[in-house]
């Protein structure tokens, strides 16, 4: 685990340089080095010391905890090993939240690179004025959650909202947006989409921007059409932050909170009542600070894993 | 020539087409919700959202009914005061990593970076009674303290010192600098890009807090605006449709011109620090 991120220190010499470098900070070392000991305290000190509480330690003690039954103010009380896990993964209620969770994921994910991907690629275009484009096309990164929550509420707003208006002048069936279990997680769906496109597409703009143009030319030369260019250029050139930002996506979409808690308070009927919502809800609602605890151990794990995947990848492209 | 020329017009044509196309469907929720903003809530109930009755008057009701510039003052001291935390104590973390040799220096920076897989979403229940008994509720510290440092933060800065040439190091150990002189007369002008992106990230990153905010305050003479704008829409304003939306447009247009404005060095230096 991790393996890269500790190989690349003191003790691993890629080059004649770095390795004389190295024979002259040993000979100063000891001097300096009793010395580097109280400033690497200095240093380090406040960010471990936070790390520490808000991070490692709720770690642990959400673990203890889901290993109990807790009282109503979140006090262990009897020891029941895995059973909140075993309750969990054998309760309908929980594997729809599980179920939604990964669809709404999926789909945010998907269409999010699908979306970033063609406004990127379509703003490299050389032609006049195309900086204004991309600026605009960033612009949803300035959008907060609660922004675009209200923007959307309105355009989804059953009686007054916008599409209510558009369906109505095309004498078209109303749509339940946010009271219809499945449309409500399309307009969740949408909603995050559009929040994420102005990230992505910056992201994937400066990808594209830095794959060499003679590749380009040279597929021009032959003839490529601009769509074999596309598939067979761009596409595996800029594969490396693809897949970093499908991971950010992913793992953003994982941690779903705010949306959820302005545009549907996870219903209709559990439709949208993802992990995270959940935990909120079972911990701070109902009381139950053992479930909520294995709930946010199951939604730890889940993240970590596509971490680590992440880490693999960037371990590969970042220079340690 | 003309031969050549014209599928090149008409080419750039559809370019000009689809991406005109493309920019009004991403900006169409801000111009539906900059147009209601204009309308009295009368009209937009009535559904005549193409009322040519505009006005500023939901935004003087929003300054001069609601708390929002109270909540963009609260968000403005979070998020100001956890970006430069971050930028103190991520950027000398980062320094100890590159600059120093200290014992389990391999381990205390694997465990930094594994912290990067746990998600605070999934620790509030801990960390709640942690601040409760810490006396931090209802505060400006609840929602600043667990955010003073980030190990992505320390991660991305560490990556950025480490591609610094030797020889700054070296003349700076010539000159006699002491590692305090060097972290903070060398090493933080020089990766002042690097800096910059961190500082938007994390100003970004605290203003953009829904969930914890959401726990741990519970008036609004602390509540930062995103609780705060949720707080106008479950208050008695729920159906004042233009008041609202002039309440969003005068969150977002700030954060917009901000946005704009500092593009150029958060796109450089995003793909410098997080995807290079």
């Amino acid at each position: 685990m991790l393996k890269s991120p500790a190989s690349d220190s003191t003790s691993a010499p890629i080059n004649r340089a770095e390795t004389k470098a190295k024979i002259e900070a040993s000979e100063k070392a000891f001097s300096l080095n009793a010395k580097d000991k109280y400033y690497a305290l200095l240093f380090l000190g406040p960010s471990l010391l936070i790390l520490g509480i808000f991070i490692f330690y709720p770690m642990f003690k959400t673990l203890y905890l889901s290993l109990f039954l807790t009282n109503t103010v979140g006090k262990p009380t009897v020891f029941v090993g895995l059973s909140n896990y075993i309750n969990l993964l054998t309760s309908a209620d929980y594997l729809n939240s599980l179920a939604v969770t990964m669809v709404y994921v999926l789909a945010v994910t998907a269409l999010t690179i699908a979306l970033g991907l063609l406004l990127a690629s379509l703003a490299s275009k050389k032609i006049a004025g195309i900086g204004f484009f991309r600026t605009l096309f960033s612009s949803t990164m300035g959008v907060s959650v609660s922004v675009a929550a209200i923007f959307w509420l309105f355009i989804f707003n059953p009686s007054t909202g916008f599409l209510s208006l558009i369906s109505t002048w095309l004498h078209l069936p109303a749509i339940g947006w946010l009271t219809d279990p499945t449309w409500a997680m399309v307009a969740v769906i949408i909603t995050t989409v559009w929040m994420n496109l102005g990230f992505t597409f910056l992201i994937l703009f400066g990808a594209i921007q830095s794959v060499p143009t003679t590749l380009y030319e040279a597929a021009s030369i032959e003839g490529a059409s601009s769509r074999f260019q596309f598939f067979h250029i761009t596409i595996p050139s800029i594969s490396p932050t693809l897949f970093f930002v499908s991971i950010v996506t992913l793992i953003d979409g994982f941690k779903s909170f705010g949306l959820i808690d302005l545009m549907t308070k996870g219903g209709p009927t559990n439709a949208t009542n993802m992990l995270v919502y959940r935990i909120y809800k079972d911990a701070f609602y109902s009381g139950n600070f053992a479930q909520a605890s294995a709930e946010a151990l199951i939604l730890t794990v889940i993240i970590a894993l596509f971490t680590l995947l992440q880490f693999k990848v960037l371990e590969k492209r970042v220079n340690y | 020539m003309n031969v050549v020329a014209k599928p090149k017009i008409a080419k750039n044509v559809w370019n000009y087409l689809l991406l005109s196309v493309l920019a009004l469907v991403v900006l169409a929720p801000f111009f539906i919700g900059l147009w209601t903003s204009f309308l009295p809530t009368m009209q937009i109930a009535k559904g005549n959202f193409l009322s040519t009755d505009l006005s500023f008057q939901n935004y003087v009701d929003a300054f001069t009914q609601t708390p929002i510039l109270h909540y963009l003052g609260n968000s403005l001291v979070i998020s100001t005061v956890t970006m430069f935390a971050q930028l103190l104590f991520c950027s000398m973390s980062a320094y100890a990593f590159v600059f120093l040799d200290f014992k389990y220096k391999r381990s205390l920076f694997v465990l930094v970076l594994a912290t990067m897989m746990l998600p605070f979403e999934a620790e509030i229940i801990p960390n709640f009674s942690t601040v409760k008994a810490m006396g931090l509720l209802n505060s400006y510290s609840v929602m600043i303290i667990p955010f003073l440092t980030s190990a992505f933060g320390i991660f991305m800065l560490r990556q950025s010192f480490k591609q610094m040439p030797a020889e700054l190091k070296e003349a700076a150990d010539i000159e006699g600098l002491g590692h305090l002189q060097f972290y903070w007369r060398i090493v933080m002008p020089y990766n002042r890009i690097s800096l910059i992106t961190l500082g938007a990230y994390s100003f970004l990153g605290a203003w953009n807090q829904y969930l914890w905010p959401m726990l741990t305050t519970f008036s609004n003479s602390f509540r930062p605006v995103q609780n705060g704008l949720r707080q106008l829409q479950s208050e008695e304003t729920f159906n004042d449709w233009g008041m609202i939306q002039a309440t969003a447009a005068i969150v977002v247009i700030p954060t917009l011109i901000v946005l704009f404005v500092g593009q150029h060095y958060f796109k450089s230096g995003a793909n410098e620090g997080a995807v290079k």
